[in-house]
């Protein structure tokens, strides 16, 4: 070991700026993507901050209706394809599948800097579209609205999301390659992490669905442009051919952006339980069917726009079939933590909360995969709520979770503890606070994308912008305390948290080329416990 | 000359089959017409994967590889003609 | 050693290129959904509208793509044995017809001009119905991306044919190379072989 931490590390190596735009280092890579997903979750987040201040009083009073359609239409836009999807896997995949795998890099280190150079130029027609007033389509880009008749920059939207897909793709044929091709002697597939898994099932998802939105978004240009009227039935096109091509990519999306967070929530779990995985098999197995079973589920999102009543009866069935793979791993994960010598660390704390908010996110998508129920409920903040519980509850709990579990690692700096607990407790209590209201809104008929509506739902509605307010400031307090670890943390040892996995064999922050000597596996994953001889106490003080 | 011939053959191949699904869309009308010529034009797509691009040589991964975009265009085609058909 | 190590390597940039050809494949698959939808809704107009398409050029452009595949496969035959020339002509040729492919097209463009069957320049009212105006729109748009498809293709071909005669390419120890833009190849001429039928073929 002593060896090994004689080396330069992969922060040391080069200081200047071209060292970092032209690096093929994918550590280095996963820090850019890292800081420039945190700059649009702060744009998308002060749109989320426009929109709650806005539905605070059932009058228009901050915005228009021209402006409220803009914000949330930016904020969804944002979030969806500037953050989310690549929030886990470009970052934290990028940094660990090396590492976990026992390789020296991705299996193509300059494609994947060209994926960010694609991610930067798909966010600065982002950017431009923000400048030059935003889109009011919805982040759906529903026809006729996006097509015929709206009047924001649909055209340069639709660019920026043509041209950050190609980044997608990139990005996951690079991660498929490098799993196939790179793992270390000993590492077979029934070795490898389950965060590798995950990341794995999501890069299938990336390449397969994201060219069938390239070619859609293609479609809406052109009919905007030169009146094609494929989606226009006047001209003898069907708008429902849109939801369908859109949905088919748009709904295996959810799963690219929760597949990685059900990943990390593996790793966490058995770090914080010091036990290995319960049904290792299963939890990795489940990846693989929810990203296939992904594809096959799309039409619940068109169960009252008019498509036929028996592809309606397939879609609901297979929609609830999705609910036992998602079941598996929390069982698993459960039986996982049952008798386990549980350290409650922030990483933890945010595992915990995204269990038990993935749960309720999941369960009420079984409410609304029903096809009676969901006539009720379509299109109404149940299903606001409904997406927010995965989408923010789940993927950003477990990104936020990776980000204190993985930041030791990638910075070499401890991060303070009792920050981090209460980042994840006041994280959680604002979430629900904000979010649990709008399952009720929705219920009593709150129509999403309203910002004027029946005086009776303001205490709702107010009660929800007060818990926004509370997770808008949760989410900024981990940023202040890792920005002061990275001058004043502890230095970091090589696993503070005693736990498996190949990356934690390494110093923090890792050497250039990772590993001195390619390592060899010859055990299962998750052997737990771990002798790290008081390093954890040490470390953490 | 053994890498050669195979490749001139499946091109002899190729360009009968083309005057095939010409002259059969001639002749055919409708369903049978459309079967036919999307038949045809999978086994000529077969014929270029095989041997032009060499994945009789590779091994089933690679194979898997080449081929899984096609499973999942069918789950797109698949759903939508089940819509369509039974709007 | 060395030769395992080059096996590997190939095994790896030959799975990243199928990956990539995949996701070509559903790209390419969205229009041929919508293509499916068109006709699931409008079967008459649908065959009507096609018969107005020049088939016999598509089945002439056809050939010519067919063989190009051919002059390439023999160009990868040819650089997995070593021989450099061999392998530039081959290439050459593929780009050649590449590029009378193009020109083909553009003839075929423009005739179709004339006879005011290419929407975006002539009124909807030049055709028959509403939904032969939009399968002429798919056409339009399809084998257009198809034609950007095969200009990129004609200038990885050029460019390789290049390299290849200028040395800057080794053989047969960088074949892999001249494999991949040949995969690439062959995946344009494939998705040819559906658009053919799909949209000139429709009786």
């Amino acid at each position: 070991m002593s060896e090994a931490t004689a080396e330069v590390s992969y922060l040391e190596h080069g200081h200047s700026l071209k060292s970092w735009l032209l690096t093929t280092d994918h550590k280095r890579i996963a820090i850019l993507y890292f800081l420039s997903i945190t700059l649009f979750f702060f744009v998308g987040g002060a749109a989320a901050a426009l929109i709650r201040i806005d539905l605070l009083t059932p009058e228009a009073d901050l915005m228009s209706n021209e402006g409220y359609n803009r914000a949330f239409t930016l904020h969804g836009v944002i979030m969806v394809w500037f953050f989310l999807i690549p929030s886990i896997p470009n970052t934290f995949g990028n940094f660990l599948v090396p590492l976990m795998i026992g390789a020296r890099d991705l299996a193509f280190p300059r494609l994947n800097l060209l994926s960010w150079y694609i991610y930067m130029v798909g966010g600065l027609f982002t950017i431009a579209v923000l400048v030059l007033g935003g889109v009011d389509t919805g982040w759906t880009f529903y026809t006729p609205l996006s097509s015929m008749f709206a009047n924001g920059n649909v055209i340069l939207a639709a660019t920026a999301i043509f041209v950050v897909g190609f980044s997608s793709i990139l990005t996951g044929l690079n991660f498929i390659v490098t799993v196939h091709r790179l793992r270390c002697p000993g590492m077979t597939w029934g070795r490898l992490p389950l965060f590798v898994w995950s990341i794995y099932a999501t890069s299938l998802i990336l390449v397969l669905a994201t060219p069938v939105l390239s070619i859609t978004l293609v479609l809406i240009a052109a009919e905007r442009l030169f009146g094609i009227g494929v989606f226009n039935p006047a001209l003898g096109g069907d708008p429902l051919l849109y939801q369908h091509l859109f949905w088919f990519y748009s709904h295996p999306a959810v799963y690219i952006m929760i597949l990685p967070a059900l990943g990390v929530i593996s790793e966490l779990v058995a770090t914080a339980a010091r036990k290995p995985v319960f049904g290792y098999r299963f939890v990795a197995g489940s990846s693989i069917a929810i990203a296939i079973l992904g594809f096959l589920v799309w039409g619940h999102h068109m169960f009252v726009a008019g498509q036929s009543m028996y592809a309606s009866a397939v879609f609901s069935f297979l929609s609830l079939a999705v609910a036992v793979p998602s079941g598996i791993k929390v069982y698993n994960w459960t039986a996982t933590l049952y008798k386990g010598h549980i350290a409650l660390d922030p990483p933890f704390l945010f595992a915990m909360s995204f269990i038990g908010l993935f749960v309720v996110g999941g369960m009420t998508g079984l409410i609304l995969a029903m096809l009676a129920v969901d006539v009720h409920v379509h299109d109404t903040y149940f299903v606001v709520a409904h997406f927010h519980y995965i989408m923010v509850g789940g993927t950003v709990s477990a990104y936020f979770g990776a980000l204190h579990y993985w930041w030791p690692k990638m910075m070499g700096r401890m991060l303070p503890l009792v920050w981090g607990r209460l980042s994840a407790i006041f994280i959680f209590l604002g979430f629900n606070l904000t979010f649990f209201p709008q399952f009720i809104l929705g219920y009593l008929g709150m129509p999403r994308r309203y910002h004027v509506y029946p005086a009776e739902f303001q205490t709702l509605h107010v009660l929800s912008s007060a818990g926004a307010s509370v997770l808008g400031l949760a989410y900024l307090l981990p940023f202040t305390y890792l920005l002061y670890s990275l001058r004043h943390g502890g230095k970091a040892p090589p696993n503070p948290w005693g736990a498996t996995g190949l990356e934690w064999t390494v110093p923090s922050p890792p050497p250039q080329h990772n590993f001195h000597e390619l390592p060899t596996v010859d055990g299962p994953p998750y052997q737990y416990p771990v002798e790290v001889d008081g390093e954890r106490e040490a470390a953490h003080g | 000359m053994r890498t050669i011939a195979p490749l001139l053959t499946v091109w002899a191949a190729l360009l009968a089959l083309l005057g095939l699904t010409v002259g059969a869309s001639l002749v055919l009308t409708g369903t049978p017409s459309l079967i036919a010529s999307l038949a045809i034009a999978g086994l000529k797509a077969a014929l270029v994967v095989w041997v032009f691009m060499q994945l009789r040589r590779e091994g089933g991964l690679m194979r898997v590889m080449a081929l899984g975009a096609v499973f999942w265009l069918l789950i797109l085609l698949g759903y939508l003609v089940l819509d369509y058909a039974t709007r | 050693m060395a030769d395992t190590a080059q096996a590997r390597q190939r095994e790896t940039t030959l799975m990243g290129m199928y990956l990539f050809l995949g996701s070509e494949i559903m790209l390419f698959g969205g229009l041929f959904a919508v293509a499916l939808a068109l006709r699931l809704m409008h079967p008459q107009e649908i065959v009507a509208a096609s018969k107005h398409l020049h088939y016999g050029i598509g089945a002439a452009n056809t050939v010519v793509l067919l063989t190009s595949s051919l002059a390439v496969a023999l160009a990868v035959a040819a650089a997995e044995a070593g021989k450099i020339k061999g392998t530039v002509v081959g290439l050459q040729a593929g780009a050649g017809l590449g590029i009378g492919f193009l020109a083909l097209k553009a003839v075929e463009y423009v005739s179709e001009y004339h006879e005011r069957l290419l929407p975006a320049l002539a009124p909807p009212e030049a055709f028959a119905n509403p939904a032969a105006h939009l399968f002429m729109d798919l056409y339009l748009i399809a084998t257009s991306l198809h034609a950007v498809h095969v200009t990129i293709g004609v200038g990885l071909l050029a460019g390789l044919a290049l390299r290849v005669h200028h040395r800057s390419l080794a053989l047969p120890r960088q074949a892999t190379g001249v494999e991949v833009v040949g995969l690439y190849w062959h995946l344009v001429d494939v998705i040819w072989i559906f658009l053919y039928p799909v949209l000139y073929l429709v009786r």
